[in-house]
């Protein structure tokens, strides 16, 4: 009875080859490549999948330890949030148009995640990838219901954040992301895991989260912070499960590195075309800012960027094509993009507003060469107009980029002030881009392309038919609450009268 | 030279570990941001138990930075020991 057991703890490696490792088997009744279909198709040559290893070695029983941890911390101060009127700390209710942006745009992102790992988890012939893409299905999943709970709170005091789930599927600035999300999901388990393991994740969320938490913190958004930071913490894992994966098909085979090669270059470029909504965030919605895009960039896109691609130069891979253009238009892009949310405001679940003389002072600041040259004297166009009267309002409809669904508003590499516009003709039909990047991505994959909706031709055809009352019903958004100038909102009048009652009696 | 880089939450946790990783790594450089502390140095970053442990004053698993991680570059090396960043 008294038998001495041995109790030394295993370590780290050895757990993760015995709780992951060897939860694999090889098939004995069924052939291998019934069980994986979709591994090979997309020319990516494996010849050892143990060789995949997730340098976290996270096992599930350590997993759920963590994970439950988390969101013991999230449920603590999305509560107190609540209890204490948090939403009247805010520096000023402006701030919610970001928060608006990051629910219907971003936060079904996560849920289009989720779907995509979960699939790519059972693709994969490897245990090792299944393992950490079923732990990333669970997290993404995570945070879609975190971030939706957190804002659900808002929604009960703001106007623009209840009809989220139908603008995801149907308002046009969303179409954006979402056509990148489905785009990914599209793809076979190799390119979806270059999209969002190695681009989304790892050349970009950085971009994304860091500077938008530390945004939230800066404006007393706390449950913001919460949601973004419990994110945050299953990010590293994320973005390590993107390098290793990108690491191990070029270490593979040889012939991996130009199909790898031709995924950097058209997912940086869809990802960088999701990260103008985010540019216009960070340089003109938040009241307090913390860093431009510009420097955003520079530490998270450029500094960082050049760190990888120096790094997986010795497998033969060279820096994204897009990667030229991508830093000079991070001198234009947000000021590009938020002229066109300003004048189609009409249309949008989030209030916009002409910048204010300190607002544009400090835009000057923060982009010497470019904003008292091109955009300011836009700007001041735009403040006269609303001066006398006649607010400028764009009743016309862009054309959108038939790969990244943006509306073609951006301009000509080293010409800004010649808009950008490309074309191309494929089975009798015209489609139209806003680059050369995405037209290259489209003629890669024309038949994918051309199945692409599209939110501005989707106003001429049922059930809208040109109406805009019907469009705006179709996509929720109540006219005179939702839209328009922040300027006289029901959420900057509210928001006001609360606070007022909140600091006198 | 290429940088490596890697953020925590700031909070009574985190503490103790940006101690720990000043200590085991003088070429680091601490940035103290908005709720959170970025970390920054040349190359490498190596985050020892050892070091938190005397730093926290308990027993410390390196997994459980995971709590409060929020970023990082470079390719990861963990072990019960050590946790490494590095381009190299
Ligand atoms: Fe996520
Ligand atoms: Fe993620
Ligand atoms: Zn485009």
């Amino acid at each position: 009875m008294d038998t001495p057991v041995n109790k030394k703890k295993l370590s780290l490696k050895e757990k993760y080859s015995y709780l992951t490792r060897d939860l694999a088997w090889e098939p004995s009744y069924q052939k291998k490549e019934d069980l994986f279909p979709y591994a090979t198709y997309e020319g990516i040559k494996v010849h050892d999948w143990s060789k995949w290893e997730d340098p976290f070695r996270l096992t599930m029983d350590a997993y759920w330890k963590y994970q439950a941890e988390k969101e013991r911390k999230f449920y603590a101060i999305i509560d107190a949030f609540a209890q204490n009127n948090g939403h009247l700390k805010l520096t000023d209710a402006r701030y919610l148009s970001a928060l608006k942006i990051f629910l219907q745009a971003i936060s079904p992102g996560e849920y289009a995640a989720h779907k995509g790992f979960a699939r790519t988890g059972r693709e994969f012939p490897g245990v090792g990838p299944q393992v950490a893409c079923q732990m990333q299905a669970i997290d993404e999943i995570r945070h879609a219901q975190t971030q939706i709970h957190a804002m659900s709170n808002y929604n009960k005091f703001y106007n623009g954040f209840h009809g989220f789930a139908d603008q995801r599927d149907r308002i046009w600035y969303t179409s954006v992301p979402r056509s990148f999300f489905d785009d990914a999901m599209a793809s076979g388990p190799f390119e979806f895991m270059i999209a969002i393991g190695f681009s989304f994740e790892y050349v970009l969320t950085n971009l994304l989260f860091v500077p938008f938490m530390s945004g939230a913190a800066y404006n007393g958004d706390m449950s913001t912070v919460t949601f973004g930071f419990s994110a945050q913490s299953d990010e590293a894992r994320h973005m390590t499960l993107g390098l290793e994966c990108i690491k191990f098909m070029l270490e593979q085979d040889p012939d991996n590195v130009p199909i790898v090669q031709k995924w950097i270059d058209k997912w940086f470029w869809r990802g960088f075309r999701v990260l103008g909504l985010v540019s216009t965030m960070m340089d003109y919605m938040l009241p307090k800012r913390v860093m431009s895009w510009r420097e955003a960039w520079d530490i998270y896109g450029e500094e960082n960027g050049n760190a990888l691609f120096n790094d997986l130069a010795r497998y033969g891979i060279r820096p994204p094509k897009g990667w030229g253009d991508a830093a000079e238009a991070v001198d234009h892009m947000s000021h590009q993009f938020m002229l066109a949310l300003y004048q189609w405001n009409f249309g949008t679940a989030f209030h916009s507003w002409i910048p204010s003389d300190n607002d544009m002072d400090w835009l000057s600041k923060k982009y010497p060469n470019t904003f008292d040259k091109y955009y300011r004297p836009r700007w001041e166009h735009i403040k006269k107009l609303e001066a006398n009267g006649t607010p400028f309002k764009n009743y016309g409809l862009a054309k959108n980029c038939q790969t990244c669904q943006l509306p073609c508003v951006f301009t000509e590499p080293g010409d800004p002030t010649t808009l950008c516009h490309r074309e191309t003709e494929y089975k009798g039909e015209h489609y139209h881009f806003c680059s050369d990047h995405c037209r290259d991505i489209f003629q890669e994959e024309p038949e994918k392309y051309v199945q692409a909706w599209l939110p501005m031709p989707q106003l001429f055809q049922e059930p809208i038919n040109g109406d805009l009352e019907a469009w705006m019903k179709w996509v929720s958004l109540v006219d005179g609450e939702d839209n328009g100038d922040y300027q006289g909102s029901h959420d900057q009048t509210s928001f006001e009268k609360w606070r007022e009652m909140a600091t006198s009696n | 030279m290429s940088t490596v880089f890697i953020a925590f939450q700031t909070n009574e946790e985190t503490r103790p570990i940006i101690e720990a990783i000043e200590l085991d790594n003088p070429a680091a450089t601490v940035y103290q941001e908005p709720a959170m502390v970025k970390i920054d140095a040349p190359d490498e970053l190596v985050i020892r138990r050892e070091t938190i442990e005397e730093q926290m004053g308990r027993e410390y698993d390196l997994q459980e930075l995971q709590v409060n991680l929020i970023t990082m570059s470079g390719h990861l090396s963990e072990d019960e020991d050590t946790f490494t960043l590095s381009w190299k």
